[in-house]
């Protein structure tokens, strides 16, 4: 396989079109559409009794699937025992400005690309059938919406990397809007307001290091990821501002608890392909963006007694909170959406345990919670696509109607409590014992939850799948047919396959977070000397 | 071959002036030719075509000097800033012209004098963009605002134009006297109106602190204010822009503002550089006020062209920041925005003629509900054009860059300016909330029942509104090209750099360095 990618220059081409793919998908589907339907007509019915979505749809199902075979490449091609950026792509875009246009990866953002291809693919699989109107402008959406997601993941520029991150709004925001539920233009705004803020003070902030980091001669700015974290010649106060521009930015995509109220409106508003893109991916984004940018570049900051064990205790409230008041939602969706509260509360307890463990374990959860969170928002779509309510009264007993639904529910749970045997369990329990090294209290606290995590969604799941079947409603849903079937089977085989054997996705994953601890270890340790403040 | 040209002599002035003078005598003949025939829709286009024509010829004469002429002492100035300013002027020249070609045909105003109006307004503006002596600066600004008070009151029919263009004589009048007044105390101080001469005199008598010349800023800073649409000096800008045809208040809201604010920031960086501690709270506090008072006031606007004059007013603030910075850099920054603002206005109000509803002068934000559904290709050029105002990356096109640039200009000051770049873009997330409410509106909303369709626009607005999307959505990709152009483009002062005068602060670099940027060649960033 080497071979072969080797053959065909792979690791040179790879990144740029992995952006590229979805971007010429998206305009050819929208120019096409846009020049189909210049009828001027209001309301042009349904497209999909009318047959006007299959282009779109299966043009947007083949862009998909080129890009996912295309990115399946890296598993191979990307080698483990090199810590250092690979496949790197390094292109001149704004010179006077300093601005460069550089991808790469590393471990972490290798697994990070590929969860995505594959999820972006099955969200496609989710949108045939749900999506009625416009949907030329919806399947462009979506291809801009993975270019802007992927571009975050590849980025080694600051500035690319905001500029991808903003690319990702507008497309999510497009689709709450349009396609999500009733209270869709409020959720719509109210997600784009928050991330908005949190955002454009790391835009201040990007421009601050990047001056800093300039060229004493030219006075040229340098954005270049790897030149920021060794140049940037910062005092410890304008580090703490810095790193509280960026934390904003990131905690509210987490989301951290006090700023996760965006979170249940964007999910239970969003169609259901956008609340697997916002739940699989998009929240990622902004552990992501701890690991890679607010933790390593202020190491001294985020590190610093008071600040981390704020995060802490932050990131440990959210996972009790989360827990709790998924206990008592009566709306299946909104109980997962408040569920990754909880479960993004592991992660950001992993990463700022600051153990090799640890971390790993936060990225195995950052996986896992992609793949579960992920299916079972397939599953809670193809039930609303049955029966149009999400309330969890309203069923009961359906396990014996669709055996197959209640079998595919049942395990896409278990992974989600974290049941050994799926791959729920190694990521939590990485964390867990990671953190119990460093920070023992925060990880006692978060290992009972687990108990209550287990008690909501088993509760949830006895109330949908089993008790008595009273609702005579209930007795003709109809299982899952082959397409929801094709979704849903990739999902569980990564559920069941990480769980038994994770190891090759651990090994990818070590060496970034090795590096990620080494160097923020050390440059902690740096930075709190005197001597790196007077740095001119 | 750069010749350089004695502006104390007579023949060689001229030659400095005769982008100037091309544009004024020709104004002048078509002024002649537009009122000789009786008003016809046919003439007035004519005349239009022709009012295009002369404005593209002046752009060519301008560019043509560019490389040409330099210029020792004077009052003319003839340096890179000069010809950009003009080229940006210019540009929304032609837009204006172009648009309100459609719109007077649409309103039934067939006064072909209408365009010659703009042209003169236009040569005083081309004026503002040269000055280099107060009296100029006072010239240019008389000429401009005397031709646009006249324009804003076109629509002879309608009240609401009367009224604003009355509104807006009389507190234009009100304005120039304080300009009038602080041009007279800042001679009374230093005994000169030419502004290099006024830095010179300052530093050498040592006159930082003279009450006389603090009050004469004071009150220039209150003239330039109103012409700019800044808090506390915007009451005019909605109740005119509201009133005035729409093609002519996007003349006001993008080209007057960008002539003005060409002619403040050069006032200030080659006369007032020394005075820097007296002037630079008043304008921060300036650029603050209309930032958030712009941004919150325009979220409560159910009136798209109210909604835009308060999103004017917020870019007003904006632009004050690149002012205020200060520097160089701040300048070059501040062209830069004022090409993409342009475009995004004339573009914006391309749209709102578009739309307005037969009969009526403006355009409710209810009627955009749904645009959509019935004019994808209209919703998404007005929706980059909203974005860009927002200043959002890619989708917004040019509009981040040019907001990026502003940002790293008040960062890179001598005395970072962290607060003014933390107001700016807290009020942008301020500003997405009427921004997107017109996007929402377009794309979200149905269409309301009985709303008759938009008519087809002409095809003058369409191509203006093409251009100005497709080149903010190219700027926005490729940046590169114009951010050199801007670069070099920042006033040029003899005698060394006016920056040295700033309070220099620990850990940055001295303020000289601000000034090899603006002339080195692309310099590569060092890896």
């Amino acid at each position: 396989m080497i071979g072969f990618l080797t053959a065909i220059g792979y690791q040179h081409w790879v990144l740029p079109a992995l952006l590229l793919i979805p971007l010429l998908g998206a305009a050819m589907i929208w120019i096409s559409g846009a020049m189909h339907d210049r009828s001027g007509r209001e309301d042009r019915g349904d497209e999909i009794v009318s047959g006007a979505a299959i282009v779109p749809r299966s043009f947007a199902l083949l862009t998909f699937a080129a890009e996912f075979v295309v990115s399946l490449g890296l598993w191979w091609s990307f080698d483990p025992s090199n810590a250092m950026w690979q496949s790197v792509v390094d292109l001149d875009w704004i010179p006077s400005w300093g601005i460069r246009f550089t991808i790469g990866v590393d471990g972490i953002a290798v697994m990070m690309v590929l969860l995505t291809t594959l999820i972006m693919l099955l969200a496609v699989g989710a949108s045939w059938t749900s999506i009625r109107a416009r949907s030329h402008s919806y399947y462009a959406l979506l291809l801009v919406l993975t270019t802007g997601m992927l571009g975050v993941f590849l980025a080694l520029d600051l500035f690319l990397f905001y500029v991808m991150w903003e690319v990702m709004l507008i497309p999510m925001y497009f689709i709450i809007g349009i396609w999500g539920g009733d209270r869709r233009i409020y959720a719509s705004l109210k997600f784009f307001i928050y991330t908005m803020v949190g955002s454009l003070l790391m835009l201040v902030a990007i421009v601050y290091l990047g001056l800093a980091s300039r060229d004493p001669v030219t006075n040229v700015p340098n954005f270049n990821y790897d030149f920021v974290l060794q140049h940037a010649a910062l005092t410890a106060t304008a580090a703490k501002w810095l790193f509280g521009a960026f934390f904003l930015a990131f905690a509210v995509k987490v989301p951290m608890f006090p700023f996760h109220t965006w979170l249940p409106d964007a999910h239970v508003e969003a169609p259901t392909a956008g609340s697997v893109v916002l739940a699989s991916i998009m929240l990622k984004l902004g552990t992501f963006g701890f690991i890679r940018l607010a933790v390593p570049l202020f190491p001294a900051a985020a590190m610093s007694p008071a600040i981390r064990s704020g995060i802490l205790v932050l990131a440990v409230v959210g996972i009790v909170y989360g827990a709790l008041v998924s206990l008592v939602q009566p709306d299946f969706k909104k109980l997962v959406a408040y569920s990754s509260v909880s479960h993004l509360g592991f992660v950001m307890l992993g990463i700022f345990a600051l153990t090799v463990q640890s971390v790993q374990g936060a990225l195995m959860v950052m996986i896992n919670h992609g793949i579960s969170t992920g299916a079972l928002f397939l599953l809670i779509g193809m039930l609303y696509e049955r029966r149009h309510t999400r309330l969890i009264a309203d069923y009961g007993g359906i396990a014996r109607v669709v055996p197959m639904f209640a079998a595919m529910l049942t395990i896409v749970t278990f992974s989600s409590i974290g049941v050994p045997g799926t791959n729920g369990f190694i990521g939590e329990f990485l964390v867990l014992i990671g953190a119990f090294r460093t920070e023992p209290i925060f990880a006692f606290i978060a290992t009972t939850v687990v108990i209550i995590s287990a008690a909501y969604l088993l509760w949830a799941i006895q109330r949908i799948l089993f008790n008595s079947l009273d609702n005579p409603v209930n007795e003709r849903i109809p299982d899952l047919n082959r397409r929801e079937l094709a979704i849903l089977v990739p999902l569980v085989a990564c559920i069941i396959w990480l769980g038994i054997y994770p190891k090759p996705v651990l090994t990818r994953m070590q060496g970034a977070a090795e590096r990620f601890v080494s160097t923020v270890d050390a440059r902690r340790d740096l930075m709190s000397a005197p001597v790196a403040q007077a740095l001119p | 071959m750069i010749t350089t040209l004695n502006l104390a002599a007579p023949a060689q002035l001229t030659v400095a002036l005769v982008p100037d003078l091309v544009l004024t005598g020709g104004a002048m003949i078509l002024l002649v030719w537009a009122a000789w025939r009786p008003d016809s829709d046919r003439h007035q286009r004519n005349v239009g075509l022709a009012s295009i024509v002369l404005s593209a010829v002046t752009m060519l004469f301008a560019l043509n000097w560019a490389g040409r002429y330099d210029a020792g002492p004077g009052p003319i100035a003839l340096d890179n800033f000069r010809w950009l300013v003009d080229a940006v002027i210019l540009i929304g020249t032609i837009f204006a012209i172009a648009l309100s070609m459609d719109d007077n045909m649409r309103i039934r105003v067939t006064a072909a004098e209408s365009h010659v109006l703009i042209l003169l307004a236009s040569a005083g503006m081309m004026l503002l963009a040269a000055a280099r002596d107060l009296m100029i600066v006072f010239l240019g600004i008389e000429l401009m605002s005397i031709s646009v008070y006249a324009l804003a009151g076109m629509n002879r029919r309608s009240e609401r134009s009367a009224e604003g263009a009355l509104k807006y004589f009389l507190l234009g009048a009100f304005s120039t006297a304080f300009l009038l007044y602080g041009i007279a105390l800042v001679y009374g101080a230093t005994g000169t109106t030419n502004l290099t001469t006024i830095a010179g005199r300052i530093a050498t008598f040592h006159l930082g602190n003279s009450p006389l010349l603090i009050a004469g800023i004071a009150l220039l800073l209150i003239g330039f204010g109103f012409k700019i649409a800044s808090v506390p000096f915007h009451m005019w800008a909605p109740d005119v822009y509201d009133g005035a045809p729409s093609a002519i208040t996007a003349y006001m809201a993008a080209t007057v503002k960008a002539a003005a604010f060409a002619a403040f920031i050069r006032v200030w960086l080659e006369a007032f550089p020394v005075s820097w501690t007296s002037w630079h709270p008043a304008l921060s506090g300036l650029a603050i006020a209309s930032m958030i008072f712009g941004n919150a006031i325009g979220l409560a606007q159910k009136n798209l062209k109210r909604l835009l004059a308060y999103s004017s007013i917020g870019h007003a603030g904006y632009l004050l920041v690149a002012v205020t910075a200060g520097t160089f850099q701040g300048s070059s920054a501040m062209l830069f925005y004022l090409f993409v603002y342009t475009l995004a206005t004339f573009g914006a109000f391309a749209v709102v003629i578009t739309l307005t509803p037969e009969g009526q002068g403006t355009v409710m934000l209810d009627d955009l509900a749904g645009l959509w559904s019935i004019r994808p290709w209209l919703a998404f050029s007005m929706t980059i054009i909203m974005l860009s105002l927002l200043g959002f990356p890619i989708f917004g096109g040019a509009g981040f860059f040019a907001k990026w640039y502003i940002l790293q200009a008040a960062l890179q000051a001598p005395v970072k300016q962290t607060l003014l770049a933390v107001v700016l873009v807290l009020t942008t997330v301020v500003s997405a909330g009427y921004y997107l409410r017109v996007v929402m509106l377009m794309i979200m909303r149905p269409r309301l029942e009985g709303r008759p369709a938009p008519f087809r626009s002409g095809g003058l607005t369409q191509t203006v509104l093409a251009l100005s999307v497709a080149l903010i959505l190219l700027l926005g990709v490729f940046p590169e090209s114009a951010v050199r152009v801007a670069r070099n483009g920042s006033p040029r002062v003899e005698g060394g750099p006016a920056t040295t005068a700033f309070p220099t602060s620990g850990a940055v670099s001295p303020p000289a360095s601000n000034r090899r940027i603006a002339d080195g060649p692309g310099a590569q960033p060092v890896r």
